[in-house]
């Protein structure tokens, strides 16, 4: 493992691999809390660091609890509690200790649970072998890649309100083909590779 | 009886749970490459969901209300693991170009949603009539995607080529842009359908 190699790693979760654009993983949020720049935002800043803290603390549980004891196929049920329980501790300790951040990011914490993304990232890490730096970096960058897409999105989405479409698209359909058209502009990073 | 058509109604058309309430989005743009894949995901989320919803509200009296999201999900969890094992044994194929979905279908929000806002309140049976609608209209709202999607993009319906050489299917439409695209398409084209019919029942009134 050198430096080369984790940022490789980086670099392909955040652009190649984006969870949102390539892989669909974390879509409910991206189509649901992109409607304006700040609350977009404030998703973002909770995802990266449930997803950095998710990354690290599925890894210990997955190599030193479930892989000591045999127990591989509860892995889907263990993860989701870590999670669960992680994103309750978060909620409970930004409450305490920050209280303006909790309060900007409102209920954006809670749905942290059901956003595939954070799932997917423990899942794929056990799949693709990480060690535990490795997975940690996987785990910030493709929060940093969901971040990127949905804050590009939320930017469109704002102006979207001025232009003019057939009244069928109103709401999401519109939303989707603007979906579309980004996700084209970053089938151009597919191919790309540093360092390998 | 009345009610259990009323309920199929709803689940497969007018509160179609990826078309209407837009719940479980990204098992559905990812899953619809092929019809196949489309279908063995409709199916084996149908599944969990009718098991998950009769387990929910058999249990709804012992669950404490305020750890009822926790319980539910490892409710949901149990079911899923069971499925991608079963899956994994008996279907290889689909268990393998589904890949990581399957053990996600534990965050479909579909599964979570209807548990909240039906089997906690409602009887076994009902719940699990509940579960069969919806997933069925999952399933179809899937089938379509992947059938355009499929058809478009790999030239292919079911795995048999129909293009006959005379168009060069758009690969485009098989990658993440097409399922961007066709859904937006396909809602639009339900709310299109909507608008129709009620401006039709405002004008006869």
């Amino acid at each position: 493992m050198s430096f080369t190699s984790l940022f490789s790693i980086a670099l392909g979760a955040i652009l190649v691999e984006n969870y949102i654009l390539v892989q669909f993983l974390g879509i409910c949020p991206f189509l649901g809390v992109s409607k304006k720049t700040d609350t977009a935002f404030g998703m973002s800043m909770a995802v990266i660091f449930v997803m950095a803290v998710a990354s690290a603390v599925t890894w210990l549980v997955n190599n030193f609890l479930l892989e000591r004891l045999g127990l591989q196929f509860m892995q889907t049920v263990a993860f989701i509690l870590v999670i669960a329980a992680l994103v309750q501790f978060v909620e409970m300790f930004l409450q305490k200790a920050m209280p303006a951040l909790y309060q900007s990011l409102g209920i954006y914490l809670p749905l942290i649970t059901t956003n595939c993304a954070v799932l997917g990232v423990a899942l794929l890490n056990v799949q693709s072998g990480y060690n535990f730096i490795e997975a940690v970096i996987n785990g910030t960058a493709a929060a940093v890649g969901f971040s990127l897409a949905l804050m590009l999105f939320a930017s469109i989405r704002e102006r979207l309100e001025f232009a003019e479409y057939p009244k069928s698209f109103e709401g999401f359909p519109i939303a989707l083909i603007t979906a579309a058209l980004l996700a084209i502009s970053f089938m151009g990073f597919s191919g790309l590779e540093v360092f390998k | 009886m009345k009610e259990t058509i009323q309920q199929f109604k709803n689940g497969i058309w007018y509160q179609n749970p990826v078309l209407v309430l837009l719940l479980g989005m990204c098992s559905t743009l990812a899953t619809t490459t092929s019809v196949i894949n489309g279908l063995g995901m409709g199916v084996s989320t149908t599944i969990v969901l009718i098991c998950s919803n009769v387990v929910i509200s058999l249990l709804r009296k012992v669950i404490p209300n305020q750890i009822r999201i926790a319980s539910y999900i490892v409710i949901v969890a149990g079911f899923v693991s069971a499925i991608d094992m079963l899956l994994q044994a008996f279907l290889p194929d689909i268990s393998n170009s589904l890949g990581i979905f399957i053990p996600l279908i534990v965050v479909n929000c579909i599964i979570l949603a209807r548990a909240e806002a039906f089997a906690s309140k409602n009887g076994p049976f009902r719940s699990a009539i509940d579960g069969l609608s919806m997933g069925i209209g999952f399933t179809f709202a899937l089938f379509i995607m992947s059938t355009i999607r499929e058809i478009l993009g790999n030239g292919s319906f079911l795995g048999i080529d129909i293009t006959f050489g005379v168009y060069q299917p758009a690969l485009l439409m098989i990658m993440p842009v097409g399922g961007f695209l066709t859904l937006g398409c396909v809602i639009a084209a339900m709310q299109k359908i909507s608008n129709r019919s009620k401006e039709k029942g405002g004008s006869s009134k």
